[in-house]
């Protein structure tokens, strides 16, 4: 399942995009983000994934630093700790 | 064996009752203030229609914005996943979901058995939910159930540039002083609606066949307008208010010969 968090502004597209069918719920990625935006949960279909945290879902642009702006220049972010691609950014 | 699904939306919620797959009846009420209570009234008139008490359900599976305070839920499970499941049993062609309901608006893709591949959610502003609808045709003083079928009378759309429910409300206070027909900014309106729910349709891609649920599939001019810009006209469901807690039955009934099966082989 591909799930978008975010929204829509009169400032552009603030996605994240999380492919839970490629992700292991390793959880390295919650643990590399500087924002404390992602969780591990349990989904609909049983399976424990990676997910953006309820009170972070409206205000994602905010909160998430985004990755070309922000996290690409860290050495280690959401993205690179994955060995299986799962995480996408729309900014 | 008997089941139900029960749906708790920000503005209504639903209860269906199946037996073997096959519904056995439903109810729509309109949320009060106390969620649990709602569920409770839904059920009741549920179980009512079909002549059957509370203690016959073996498994209830609760969904919507206020899935986890049902009390009587043995599992509650998101919205999403039950809309897919809803849609696929209704339509199993579906492989796009847009579910316009009171307080949010979401574009779901689902597969050939009604797994969710694919979603994105509107819940932080009032645009193409059913609110807005109710919000305009307060602004216009005609009732909700007609707005559609005036809407359809224009002969052009008033402009109304914002999907923004407070800013939408100001333009069409205007646009009523200019003394434009209510018609032409219905147009608008859901001209404007449509408009935000399409950006949300492509990003998760449109697929046929496409099926649109929630309580503003009842909103005919909406449903033209959408089918516009998608270029392809949806399907609709007798009672598109139902679909998740349909889905949400269908869950109930695969939970409960799980756990059927647990039991037996416990106790072999």
């Amino acid at each position: 399942m591909i799930v978008n968090y975010g929204y829509t502004d009169g400032s552009g597209d603030y996605y994240i995009v999380i492919d839970t069918d490629k992700c292991d719920g390793c959880g390295k990625c919650v643990d590399a983000c500087p924002q404390n935006v992602l969780e591990l949960a349990e989904d609909d279909y049983g399976d424990i994934v990676v997910r953006v945290r309820d009170e972070v879902k409206s205000k994602v642009g905010y909160v998430c630093l985004g990755f070309n702006p922000g996290c690409s220049k860290n050495e280690v972010n959401c993205r690179s700790v994955c060995e299986h691609d799962v995480i996408s950014h729309t900014w | 064996m008997i089941v139900a699904g029960v749906d708790i939306g920000s503005l209504s919620g639903e209860t269906v009752l199946m037996r073997d797959g096959e519904i056995l009846s439903y109810s729509i009420v309109r949320t009060g203030a106390d969620s649990a209570k709602t569920a409770e009234k839904a059920t009741d008139e549920a179980l009512d229609n079909a002549s059957i008490s509370f203690g016959d359900i073996e498994y209830t599976v609760a969904t919507g914005y206020g899935r986890v305070i049902v009390p009587f839920a043995d599992k509650n499970i998101t919205e999403i996943s039950c809309h897919a499941r809803g849609a696929n049993y209704l339509f199993p062609t579906v492989r796009t979901i847009l579910d316009m309901g009171g307080q949010d608006c979401k574009a779901i893709k689902c597969n050939d058995v009604g797994k969710v591949t694919n979603f994105a959610m509107n819940d932080k502003c009032a645009a193409g939910t059913g609110r807005f609808c109710d919000v305009m045709a307060e602004v216009l003083d005609e009732p909700l159930e007609d707005i559609g079928r005036i809407s359809l009378e224009a002969e052009r759309d008033a402009m109304v540039s914002s999907a923004c429910a407070v800013f939408a409300k100001s333009e069409v206070v205007s646009l009523l002083r200019k003394g434009t027909p209510k018609s032409e900014i219905l147009s608008g309106v859901h001209e404007a609606i449509a408009t935000r729910v399409f950006a949300l349709l492509q990003r998760v891609g449109i697929e046929a066949d496409f099926v649109i649920t929630g309580g503003i599939a009842k909103n005919i001019g909406v449903v033209r307008k959408v089918a516009e810009k998608v270029g392809m006209n949806p399907l609709i469901s007798d009672e598109p208010q139902i679909v998740g807690a349909i889905g949400a039955a269908l869950f109930a009934e695969e939970l409960c010969k799980k756990a059927k099966h647990k039991d037996r082989s416990k106790s072999q």
